[in-house]
């Protein structure tokens, strides 16, 4: 277990070191995209004076590297800094320049929580489901019921995000009025309500993340039916589902599980066009709006929370199946 | 003594390319309560096949065409899946050739024995654990109240081998298939195993079809033997009768195959530079030292046998003398000129001096090469021939392999039988010309009658180009049929080496001793005869143990 241990220690210092490449990469791309926040926020009839006076509040006159460095010492305090929009707005309304009271932090914090939420209702339908689908598949394969399955997923995962949206709107909402179409959530919110404000979402990303993971059930499965020791649980006289439950499915772990942390990761950084179509207040939304706008603080660190999303949702994957490999939690 | 199994006009057939082809054509098998049956033939003769069958079981792509398998008046091959799933595991038994690839390795042992008893309502899980341990220790398995509670990975194959027999008797079956069961064994391990089986066969009075090629082997656990040919029976006869006077001209060249031997050659002329002179060898895998100060000379034209068990070294020294692995000690001698340890710090003309020819013919032939560019490819890089010469020569060297060149030069590898690539593997160490060939376990992937025809074509080309050959096998039958001198290896030690005629005459080293007394003979009281001299606690393991 001590071995384990180090595994976790060297990915998580990995994890770190790729958080500052992420950082960079992400700062560069932001100050290479043409216009920046003070030409954004005042458009096409701007004057020169007025860019630069926004510029020099909020100290884009500086140079980049000098701003880049500024920036991490605060986020090494845990200071991720202040929305330039909020600081823009205060300075504004008269009181104080530069400083606020909403942070970054403060900005993300609700969001982000909004977006794990929608993530772990998604998971808590989806994962069951697709494993429990992938089992069925991988008994009854090239059944009527296998080739069914594979057409619906494979469909579904095919189509448009917003379509999936729209065409469970029609069924779930219009037609037949059991979930809400509109997901405002907000805070304060009785978990049932949440819940069930947040259920079309769910059911869209459910739609386009189960086929891969059934699909990789199925194949993980029946690429070990071939295996001797599945020939012996046969021979013993053990029914179809005990065969694959208990004698193939352990052995199949650790592809499965690193498709779900991929699927997990992609629940977390990639729901933008559902959050919009249901207008739920998550991350990715605001995400989009503070590119547009080039709020640099905001993206540098949602692009760090999705990238740490995908850093631990990896590690954990990896935790796991070596957990699940008993050669490597029992060695000789 | 009433009957267990009536198979009757058994045909079975194997799909390929969208046909079914016959496998089996038509068998008859009769076996009655507590009688053990021998099923031998080569590889492809339908053995395994028939074994499962008696299960009603197919595998993939395999399918019982005709006829019926009747189990105490159940017809398997009409029966339902419910009513076989219901026989298997509780009534009928599987023992697997291969344990570690057979137990399940997510779960531990004991979990796997006791699983057909809970799932056929036989017995609870606590007795079933219970009986298991017993079993165990009736089967001599070290510390037989836990290792059950390791993982396969866990437990060494000969002792996983017993472990699935005890397996396969966890709900006292009428009768168990043992499918190979002892032929992934060393010689050592495998009359542990054998002992072991005849025991508990005995004592429970257990109905057994035993499957292997091995003669020696069947004679000494089977009743009755049945011969099969390419999924027809040939004969079948009680083991004394079938051992002593086999009827039919296959069972008779099968008899034979363990009779060939070359004639001694003339004792080497001690002066003479040896072709190649391994001279005290230590290496290394990581930092722990696996050869220990290993010294041997190959002098030209004769044929030194490295013997022993798995693990005892002898592939590794092929590694040193080829440089694939440097030793950290000592050095190597072509000829009496020391070589640079490192194979990528020798020339062409040193690189051409030893070739190898490896076990699996199957994988060290490029499957996308044609037989000419794989021969070919030496040809070019060590003799400089192209075009005209090169196939030339190629077609030259596939005649001395008795291989038709205008019929195999342009197929593939996946064209050929299992002897017919270890052929080329031969072809293909004959192009670099050299003096000195490392022959690893070249024949222990095949049948007999095949490995025969291996050995007599390498014995034919000594004879013809004056080569050596190191011979690393742990089959002490091949050792006998062709090696002029024997190094007999333990834990990557030399225990004893010397002429052969002197190796096979006592005494010997006690090592020696036990590898020799434990490859079975053809006589059916070999078995008895020999735990009896041991002492019944003196097997095996516990013999190794004491040295």
């Amino acid at each position: 277990m001590s071995g384990l241990l180090k595994i976790i220690i060297q990915r998580l210092f990995l994890g770190l070191i790729t958080l500052l490449v992420v950082s960079v990469i992400i700062f560069t791309a932001v100050n290479l995209l043409p216009g920046d926040f003070a030409q954004a926020i005042l458009g096409q009839g701007a004057t020169e004076e007025a860019v630069a006076a926004i510029r020099e509040q909020l100290g884009l006159d500086q140079h980049p590297v000098q701003r880049y460095f500024q920036w991490l010492a605060g986020a090494l305090q845990g200071d991720l800094g202040t929305p330039m929009s909020q600081a823009l707005f205060k300075s504004f309304a008269g009181t104080n320049t530069g400083e606020s009271d909403v942070t970054v932090l403060s900005q993300i914090g609700p969001r982000f929580a909004n977006t794990m939420f929608l993530a772990a209702v998604t998971a808590a339908i989806a994962v069951p489901l697709s494993i429990f689908l992938g089992i069925l598949t991988a008994l009854y394969r090239n059944s009527a019921f296998d080739r069914a399955m594979n057409v619906f997923t494979l469909s579904s995962i095919s189509s448009p995000e917003f379509f999936l949206a729209y065409i469970l709107i029609l069924f779930l909402a219009v037609l037949n009025p059991i979930f809400p179409s509109l997901s405002n959530i907000f805070e304060g919110m009785a978990f049932g309500d949440r819940l069930e404000k947040t259920m079309l979402p769910a059911l869209t990303l459910t739609l386009v993340v189960t086929a891969h993971m059934m699909r990789m059930t199925r194949a993980a499965i029946i690429n070990l039916l071939a295996s001797p020791y599945i020939e012996m649980a046969r021979l013993k006289g053990l029914s179809p589902m005990r065969v694959i439950v208990k004698h193939a499915l352990p052995n199949a772990l650790a592809p499965i599980i690193n498709v779900v942390a991929l699927n997990l990761a992609y629940l977390i950084t990639g729901v933008v066009i559902v959050e919009v179509v249901f207008v739920y207040p998550g991350i990715g939304q605001l995400f989009v709006d503070s590119v547009k706008i080039r709020d640099i603080p905001v993206v540098q660190a949602c692009c760090l929370i999705f990238a740490a999303a995908y850093i631990l949702l990896n590690l954990t994957a990896d935790i796991l199946s070596i957990i699940s490999n008993p050669r490597l939690r029992h060695p000789k | 003594m009433s009957q267990l199994l009536k198979i009757r006009g058994l045909k079975i057939e194997g799909r390929s390319d969208e046909t079914w082809n016959p496998i089996i054509n038509g068998v008859d098998l009769d076996l009655n309560k507590g009688e053990v049956l021998g099923l031998i033939g080569e590889s492809g003769a339908g053995k395994s096949t028939i074994g499962l069958a008696a299960m009603g079981y197919t595998r993939d792509g395999v399918r019982i065409s005709d006829g019926s398998v009747e189990f105490e008046g159940v017809d398997l091959v009409t029966a339902s899946a419910a009513v076989k799933r219901g026989l298997l595991g509780s009534r009928i038994a599987y023992v697997a050739q291969s344990a570690a690839a057979s137990f399940n390795p997510a779960h531990r042992i004991i979990d796997q024995h006791t699983e057909a008893p809970t799932q056929h309502n036989v017995s609870s899980k606590a007795d079933s654990e219970a009986d298991g341990m017993e079993l165990y220790r009736r089967l001599r398995l070290p510390n037989p109240n836990e290792i059950g509670f390791r993982y396969p990975h866990q437990v060494s194959g000969g002792q996983l081998q017993r472990a699935m027999t005890a397996m396969a008797m966890s709900c006292r079956p009428d009768l168990i298939i043992f499918d190979e069961p002892t032929t992934a064994l060393d010689v050592t391990t495998q009359i542990e195993v054998l002992a072991a089986i005849r025991d508990i066969v005995e004592q429970f009075d257990t109905a057994a079809i035993y499957i292997t090629h091995d003669l020696a082997v069947v004679a000494q656990m089977a009743d009755k033997i049945k011969v099969l040919l390419r999924g027809d029976e040939v004969e079948e006869a009680d083991t004394r009768t079938m051992l002593s006077a086999p009827t039919e001209d296959y069972t008779k060249s099968l008899w034979a195959v363990r009779s060939f031997e070359r004639p001694a050659k003339p004792a080497i002329n001690v002066k003479a530079t040896p072709i190649v002179s391994v001279q005290g060898v230590t290496a290394a895998y990581g930092k722990v030292d696996v050869l220990h100060d290993v010294s041997f000379d190959i002098h030209e034209g004769r044929t030194v046998a490295v013997v022993g068990e798995s693990g005892s070294g002898k592939s590794t020294t092929a590694r040193c003398i080829t440089g694939l692995l440097p030793p950290r000690i000592g050095h190597i001698e072509f000829e009496g000129v020391q070589m640079p340890l490192d194979y990528r710090k020798r020339d062409k003309m040193q690189l051409r001096q030893a070739q190898m020819i490896y076990q699996m013919a199957d994988t060290a032939l490029n499957p996308r090469k044609t037989i000419g560019e794989t021969i070919g490819r030496p040809v070019e890089f060590y003799m400089g021939l192209t075009g005209k010469e090169k196939r030339k020569r190629v077609e030259a060297l596939l005649d001395e392999i008795e291989l038709e060149p205008s019929q195999y030069i342009d197929r593939l590898p996946s064209e050929l039988s299992g002897g017919q690539k270890q052929r080329i593997g031969i072809a293909r160490a004959l192009a670099a010309e050299p003096k000195f060939i490392i022959c690893d376990e070249v024949t222990s992937a095949l049948d007999q009658l095949v490995a025969e025809g291996i050995l007599k074509l390498l014995a034919k080309l000594q004879d013809e180009l004056g080569l050596s050959y190191m011979f690393i096998t742990h089959d002490l039958a091949t050792v006998r049929a062709i090696s002029d001198e024997v190094v007999v290896m333990k834990d990557g030690v030399v225990v004893e080496q010397g002429p052969k005629l002197d190796m096979f005459q006592p005494p010997h080293h006690p090592y020696t001793d036990l590898l020799l007394s434990s490859v079975p003979e053809m006589d059916p009281d070999w078995l008895s005869n020999l735990l009896e001299s041991r002492g019944v606690d003196n097997i095996g393991d516990a013999a190794v143990d004491k040295m």
